[in-house]
Formats: structure tokens, sequence, C-alpha cells
């Protein structure tokens, strides 16, 4: 028999309603009514990644919503995910609470702003972030850029902005900062590699 | 890792030091657990701490924090002493017999060439003598003093037994013990491997803690092995990938090393990166620098680079000294820089001495922060009492926080610490208005590029033509970047002439527009384009290979060549070749894993060497190395070709018991030491005990604090004393303590424990603090101080990595 996860979890779940009627005294013919589902059959399953150490534990992720615009997704369970060579299924303390981080409090979900000598953090809109913060880089590289050293050799370098790049984001991520960064001839760049 | 963490289970013996996978990688610790039940491998713990891997190990050994050099250099002594190394092996794949340079010598600990003004050496009197070739001399026999060998036998000498034991607190029995066990390791049918983390690197001497276990591994034969290797676990799930991809200052994607002040020209550069072999028919791997470089460029700057201006080399920003996090801030605070952006990255809480970042940040024009939670680093400016006690108003740093995904809101390829890089899925939409890292990366350069389109301003060539050619310019995908970084054939690339009809139609190995196999076919004419030449071929023809979930393993040796793509060449374990003899046969048939079949190199795994090259020519295992072989003498390193033992800069003992006369060899003489930070260097008459930082099971850096259940786990900050400090203090478990270095102070709980002991070391009593490091004034847990408060601000001489793992502080009950 053929059957997915989500399958599996429809059929026994369908059996257990069946078999405790049955013990109730009905005929399983009678069984017409419904039982609940778990909310896990509604679920939808990514593959993804620990984000924490680099053993990389698979993780299968569970959200809730169905993808229109209207319905706000969320995650509602996180487990190991068995194909994966490596983990095998299992996931750490740190993994096994990765929802609470997913979820927690502590997201920051707007662009914010704390003014020189401000004493709290303003929300503020993309448009604005990205116009104050590029005028800032803009004004320090053409105040500060270097085309030449001291011997009249071309190093075309900006050193007065610094960049450090996440360690937990993806490759793809990392390449293209990285680009961005020497393109606009950063030197001043690092990673937790580092630390 | 040179192996994997399903390689683990293939071991006999697993070495855990400067690490504790148990508590750190508890799943990649299965695979320990796997070879213990399976193959009844033994475990050994070194720590300064009895921690959980220790509590599973067949034998656990105590050692002084920051001594792991005078312990490694006992083994060497040991095995060579003993002759329990792997003959064969080092005379095949070591350079134990290259002659060195006859004026080479250390003299009561510093080697020849040292600048004391300067703390760098002149290495001209360090490596190899050459023949009148070009090649090394050699001397087969091993018996010529200036030989490796000989040379090396002389240089661990001095690392006795009972010298081990008074520099490490070691009891000698444990020793010895642990020597016989590593020397068994010897024979051809046994591998034994090493698992490390930050408890090696996070020292003034921290890279050739590394090299001196590597060199242990080079003398019992276990690199390029099944069940061998050198496994370094790493921390953040894709901190490996992210220094692939070059996200530090020295080098550019694949380690290709970045041009400096001194590489003026574009030729210059070119030949100080392309080696020439160092011995007769030697691969070489490094000759095929251009074809990187250039291949790069033109993912970079796309049409603009050219032949004719030799790629935009001079568009390449050059590094006039190092840029590393340390650096940054000291010129931070030296008010030499105007503006910092941290990407997912906490350093107030991650970098050494908390309170010289603090007043380094106040100085800062503009902070931006893109992170998906809270950091310290964003609220550095924010009035937290005693945890964070600033004058806010006095701070004139605009600080800009940006919502980034987390890691459940994006897809995109991760490599884990096998250098195995896979591909996740998109689990769910981003919380608020936050977006991946890339989309806000292309909106902030977008917007740049606009403002020097429409205003003009300082050299603007390279921003205007970065090579931007993505279907929606705003949102980059990951599909269209990691097809970048595996790279393409512009035109077509075609096969070299063949020398036989030079003028014959060259046939075309990869047509234009088409993904490239892998770096072989890369180019350095500008008609290949590739982001990463270590990652080449992870996205060719056949699709993406990181998204690959295949669980298959023929050889039974947990080698998945279909699940995700390993780096380079989707290859498992680095140096394979090694794994057979001279002839190109097994080591031993249980350790059969690449072979010779009469005709090709074949095996488990893709081989690591030219697969026609036949053993006969004598090609070398060690294909990155000009000289074919691995470096037991190794001129690379900042402060000498032989690992040397020396103290933290901060030591409880003050004097370098190998060198007791000599004050200038106490700490490492090439570690670089700012002004100012000599001072900040507290002295054992203050300061008593030694202290090293650490992570617990629960959490991982100061991220999960952020997670409920994790803070329910772990709410508090605590340090962890011996039962005999406690006594010798007053304090009683439970007790609020104060911890105080010379930079700082911390008041937090603590927890008396049987699982820490002092070490008798050079005729006194050394005790030690144990700080776990995760807290700080945001998050789910009880507010806490910031460890790295302590530590102090000094780093490793090669990789600049801090001390944080041996510093002197003093505690108090409060």
């Amino acid at each position: 028999m053929d059957m997915n996860r989500r399958q599996f979890f429809r059929v026994s779940g369908a059996g257990l309603a069946a078999s405790s009627l049955v013990a109730l005294g009905f005929s399983p013919s009678a069984a017409l009514a419904e039982t609940r589902a778990f909310k896990l059959t509604r679920a939808t399953v990514a593959r993804s990644i620990c984000p924490y150490c680099s053993v990389s534990c698979g993780m299968l992720i569970y959200k809730l919503g169905d993808g229109s615009k209207n319905a706000k997704d969320h995650v509602i369970h996180v487990e190991g995910d068995p194909d994966n060579p490596v983990s095998r299924g299992s996931l750490c303390p740190k993994g096994a609470g990765v929802m609470d981080m997913i979820n927690s409090p502590a997201r920051i979900k707007y662009p914010m702003v704390r003014e020189a000598g401000g004493k709290e953090w303003k929300r503020i809109g993309w448009a604005e972030a990205l116009n104050r913060i590029s005028k800032h880089m803009k004004d320090d590289r053409d105040a500060n850029f270097q085309t030449t050293n001291a011997a009249g050799t071309t190093v075309n370098r900006w050193t007065s902005t610094g960049f450090l790049v996440c360690s937990s984001s993806s490759n793809e991520s990392s390449y293209l900062t990285v680009k961005v960064a020497r393109g606009l001839g950063m030197v001043g760049i690092d990673t937790q590699a580092r630390v | 890792m040179t192996n994997s963490w399903t390689d683990i289970k293939n071991a006999d013996l697993i070495l855990v030091m400067g690490g504790n996978a148990a508590e750190a990688h508890p799943v990649g610790f299965k695979w320990v657990v796997e070879a213990m039940q399976k193959r009844k491998a033994r475990l050994i713990s070194v720590d300064p701490r009895f921690n959980r891997t220790s509590a599973v190990a067949d034998l656990y050994a105590p050692i002084r924090n920051g001594t792991d050099i005078a312990f490694l250099g006992g083994v060497i002594n040991w095995l060579l002493s003993n002759d329990k190394i792997h003959h064969d092996y080092v005379k095949l794949n070591t350079d134990a017999t290259f002659l060195t340079k006859p004026g080479f010598a250390l003299n009561n600990g510093i080697f020849s060439g040292y600048d004391e003004a300067t703390r760098k050496y002149d290495k001209s009197t360090w490596g190899y003598q050459l023949g009148e070739d070009g090649y090394v001399k050699v001397d087969e026999t091993m018996q010529d003093p200036l030989c490796v060998y000989q040379q090396l036998k002389k240089h661990y000498s001095r690392y006795t037994p009972e010298m081990v034991s008074n520099i490490c607190g070691t009891p000698q029995d444990k020793f010895l013990k642990i020597c016989e066990m590593l020397g068994e390791m010897s024979a051809p049918d046994k591998t034994s491997t090493i698992c490390y983390a930050l408890g090696w690197t996070q020292h003034t001497v921290g890279s050739q803690n590394i090299r001196t276990m590597a060199m242990i591994q080079l003398l019992l034969g276990n690199m390029g092995r099944p069940g061998g290797g050198v496994n370094a676990l790493r921390g953040h799930s894709n901190v490996q990938g992210v220094t692939d991809m070059n996200a530090y200052a020295e080098v550019f994607s694949g380690y290709l090393s970045a041009p400096t002040d001194k590489d003026d020209t574009y030729e210059k550069y070119l030949k100080r990166c392309t080696p020439k072999a160092m011995r007769p028919n030697q691969f070489n791997y490094w000759s095929n620098f251009p074809r990187f470089f250039n291949s790069l460029m033109k993912s970079y700057y796309g049409k603009a680079a050219t032949p004719e201006n030799n790629f935009c080399y001079d568009w390449v920003p050059k590094l006039e000294g190092g840029y590393d996090v340390l650096h940054m801030f000291e010129l931070m605070h030296q008010g030499k820089m105007n503006g910092f952006i941290s990407q997912g990255f906490n350093p107030l809480a991650t970098v050494p001495n908390k309170n010289k970042l603090s007043a380094a940040l106040s100085k800062l024009k503009y902070l931006v922060i893109i992170d998906p939670l809270e950091t310290e680093t964003g609220e550095f400016w924010k009035n937290y009492g005693p945890l964070n006690d600033v004058k806010t108003e006095s701070i004139q740093t605009e600080v800009f926080r940006l919502p980034s995904t987390c890691f459940a809101e994006e897809e995109g390829s991760l490599t884990n610490s096998s250098r195995i890089a896979i591909w996740k899925e998109r689990a769910v939409e981003p919380q608020g208005e936050a977006k991946p890292d890339s989309e806000i990366m292309a909106l902030l350069f977008m917007k740049l590029r606009q403002m020097y389109a429409k205003d003009g301003g300082a050299f603007p060539d390279a921003i205007l033509n970065l090579a931007w050619d993505y279907a929606q310019p705003l949102e980059p995908s990951a599909t269209e970047l990691l097809r970048e970084i595996s790279g393409k054939a512009l035109s077509d690339v075609l096969a070299p002439p063949d020398p036989a009809n030079p003028s014959a139609p060259r046939a075309v190995l990869v047509k234009a527009g088409q993904q490239v196999p892998g770096f072989a076919m890369l180019r350095d004419d500008g008609s290949t384009a590739c982001g990463n030449w270590l990652y080449s071929g992870c996205w060719s023809e056949a699709g993406n290979l990181t998204a690959r979930r295949g669980l298959e393993d023929p050889t039974g040796l947990g080698v998945y060549q279909n699940f995700g793509f390993a780096w380079p060449a989707n290859r498992r374990i680095l140096y394979n070749r090694a794994s057979a003899d001279k002839d190109g046969k097994p080591w031993a048939p249980n350790k059969k894993y690449e072979y010779w079949n009469g005709k090709a190199w074949t095996g488990a795994d893709i081989p690591d060497m030219l697969p026609t090259a036949a053993p006969e020519i004598g090609m070398g295992s060690f294909i990155m190395n000009p000289e074919g072989v691995a470096r037991l003498h190794a001129i690379g390193m900042a402060e000498g070709p032989f690992p040397e033992h020396y103290e933290p800069f901060e030591t409880p003992i003050g004097v370098n018991p190998l060198h007791p006369d000599n004050p200038k060899a106490i700490s490492n003489p090439a570690a670089r030491v700012f002004k100012g930070d000599l001072e900040a260097f507290g002295k054992k008459e203050e300061f008593p005990y030694s202290a090293t930082t650490y992570r617990l099971t629960e959490h991982f850096h100061t991220w999960s604090k952020h997670a409920r259940l994790n803070a329910i786990l772990q709410p508090e900050a605590f340090v962890e004393i011996s039962e005999e400090l406690a006594k010798e203090k007053g304090i009683k478990h439970g007790d609020s303590v104060k911890v105080s270095s010379n930079r700082g102070h911390i008041v937090t709980k603590a927890v008396v424990t049987k699982r820490i002991k002092p070490f008798p070391v050079n005729g006194q009593k050394v005790h030690l603090v144990g700080i776990p490091f995760h807290w700080g004034f945001t998050g789910q847990t009880k507010p806490g101080y910031i460890a790295n408060t302590l530590t102090p601000f000094v780093g490793d001489a090669n990789s600049q990595t801090p001390e944080s793992k041996a510093f002197l502080v003093n505690v108090e009950k409060v």
C-alpha cells in the first residue's frame, strides 16, 4: 500500500473512530457521523533544517493555513526528519524548542529607528528606512573612499563602514550580501566563524 | 570536517578534546555512540571539566585550559620515542623526508627570524631546501639531522610526560594511557578520529592547537581514511557555507586569497596566488587559481569584466591589513569607523570586552541591525540598570533595526559541518514586514545604485556595473543565486587543443548558456562565470543537486552520495587518495575506501586525485599543496613551523615552564595586541583563577534565550566552581557571586560542583571558573550579565579568533 504521511493519519484516525464506535455498541454501518481529525492532518509540511548548530538536523515544519491571502498561516508543530541520514529523526533540546523561537515575542516585525540620543524605538516604513540608511552609506562612502594609497597603487576601498554577515543565513543570501559589500568597495567584512 | 558526521561510525577510537560534543552537538554525537556500540570503539575525553562527553567516555583526563599544545606535543614525543607511527603512510604522505634550511632554530622559546618591535617573524630561515632543479631536497632514509622527521623529533623531545603533567596538570598515568591508546591506531587496520570545537580555536594559539592534532593524525596515518580525519564541529548551521562564500575580509569565494596593497598589479597578484609544484609530477591544484578568480570576476562584474581590463582587477577593494571583527571594533573605538551593519549577529554579547565594544558602538554615526530577533547589540544604547549601565542621551548613534525572516520563512541551501550543502524549503510566511536577507541587500543595493546613477559620487563604476541579471532585481531568488554560485558557460567551453593536430577543430565540452558540471570546466579566458568554484557543479544541467534526498549507502560506510552536495565535487572524505598505499591498494581490507583498479581511481567516494593518475607517477594525496604531501613543517603559520606551547595572555602561573627564564616567550610572541589592550590584561596576583566560557546543551549562544521552552529549561545565568574553591571563598551552592576580570565584572549564581577540580600545575594549585555565556538583557530568560564583559580583546596569531577559553578572573561572594 502506497500511502503518504497525511493519508496515514487520515486512515488511522478513521480506523480508531470506527473501532471505538463498535465498542460502544454501534454497528459500523451506522457510523456516519465524523469525528474530529488531528490538527496535523490539515497541516502543510515543509522540509527544513535546524538553524542552530552545524549538525544541521533535518526538520519537518507543520503549519496551519491554506496559503490564501486573508488567512495568516502559522507553525504549529516541528519534529525531526527521519529521512535525514545524519540526524535520523532526532532533535536536541535546542532544536526541539525551535517553534518557540519562530513564534518568539522578541521577533522584530517592522523597521524601526532609534534617533541619535533618543530613548525609544520608533516604527518607520521600509521606504524611509532604506532612504535614510542608503543616504548614510553614500555620504560616508563618498567622504572616505580611497581610490589610491600613499604609494599611488589603485586600492578602491571603503574602510569606514563595516559589515558582519550572518552565519545562519543561506549560502545564497550570504553570497549576495558579500557581492554587494565588495561591489561597494567594503573591506571590513566578517562573520561568526571568526569568534 | 575533513570527513563527515556519518563517517565517525567507522572510527576505532574517538578523541574529543577542545570540545564537548555530547552537549554542544548532541545529535552529531550519536555517531560516536554508534561507533562505540557497533564497533566497540573507545572514546577519550580530555577537558578542563568533567562534562557529559566525559561521562560516557572510556577514559577522561583533566587538562588546564590553554595548554593543549603541551599535551599534544607530549603525545607526538611519545609516538616518536616509542615508534608508534604509520611509517609507510608518513613517508608517502608527509614532508618527513624533506630537508629544512640549516639556519632554522628555536632559541629559548623563540624561532629564528623574530622581530620584537613588529611582533612578526622573518620566515627566510624556515621552510625547505630547494635543489638546482627547483624541487625540494629529500632524504629518504630520514637520517639527516635537517630532515623534517629529525627536526620534529628534536623539537618535541622536550615535551616529556613529566613536563606535560607539570604544565597541564594532567596525571601522568592518564596521559600515558592516552598515548598508548592513540599509538595503537598507527596500525594500518585501525583509524581514529578527533572531534574538536571552540575549545581549541578560542586561544591565542588556536590554529596551532589544531595543527598539532593534525600532525598526530598524519603520524598515525589517519588522514583521508574512513574513521579518521580532523573534524571541526562547527558552530552555526551555515557557518561553513558563509565562510566558503567569502564572508570575511582575507579571502574571496572558495578561499581565493584576497588582494592586498602589495598586489599592485594583476600579474603580481596571480603570480603570488598561483604556486609552482615543489616536487616532480604533482597535481598542484592551485595552479588553477586564474580560472577560479577570473570566473568569479565574471560573476561579479559580468560583461564589464574582460581580458583587456584584467577582469576588473582594479575595481576589487585591496586590503591594507586585517579587517577581522576585533580589528573593526578597534578602529571603531579609535573613531575611525562611522557606520556598521550587523546581519544576524550579536557582537556585543559574543565579541570580547563588552565595555570596549559598547564604547566603540557609541562612536558610530549609524548602526544597522538586520535580525529576526531583538539583540543586545541593537539595544546597546538603552540603560538596563547594572546589566547595561549606559548614558542613553549622550549616545549619538542613529540605530536602525530591519526585520529579517527567520530560517523557516525562506528557502535556500545551508552547508553543514561535513561540507554538505542541503536545500531547505520555505515552511511559512514571514512575520510582519520581515524580508529575507537577500531581499534586504537587493533593496539597499538598488537604492544606492539609483543614487549613484543620478548624483554620481566616489568611484561609481563598480556599483553601476555589478552584474545584476536577476529576473526580479529587487528580489533575487535563491534558485538563481545558487545557479550563479555553481557557474555557467558564457560562450562554448572548448577542449584543449590536440597536441598531435593543433589545427583540428576542438570539441565543445559545455555549450554557451549551460550550467557547468564542475570546476574542471572553468576557464580563465572569460568564457565561464562562477560565484564559488568550490560549489561548482552543485547546480549542473542535472538540476539542483543540493536538493537531493537519496538515502543510498552502497558500501555501508555512511557515504550518502545522493544526499545533498558536498564540496568539492561531491566528495565526502577529503584527501581520500591517502586511503590507499603507494601502489594504490587499500592499507587494510577492513579500511578499503578509494583504490587504483589498474586504470583509474575508484571506490566508495569521488577520488581526491586526478582519476587517471597511475600510482607509479607518484602524484601525492595532498593535491592542494604544491609539494603534494601534508606539512609537518608549515611556514604559513605566524608563530612557527612547529607548534610550541605558549601560555594564555592571562596566565595563572605567570611563566612558561618550557622557557622559565625568557619572559618574551611566556605567551604567543606573534599574536597581535592592540595598544591599550596590553594594559587591560589582568595579572594572577589580582585575578588568580583561570576562567573559560562554554555552551549548555539547552541553549544556542544568545539566540535560544528568546524561545520560551529553552528559557524554561535553563532560565538563569550561573558559573561553575569546584568544591575546593567554594570552601576557600566561603561560597555555597546557589550563592550570588561577583566574577571580575581586569575589564569588568558580572554578578551571577554559583554552582558548586564535583565536575571541576583544581589543577596541580608548576608547584601551585590552579582553580577553574566555568562560565556559560547564554544570557543578556533581552529574552525570555531571567535577565543576566553578558559573560563576554570578562573576556580579553586578543586573538589567535593566525585567525584572530579571540581568547575566550583561557583568561583570569577573581570570584567573590556578594
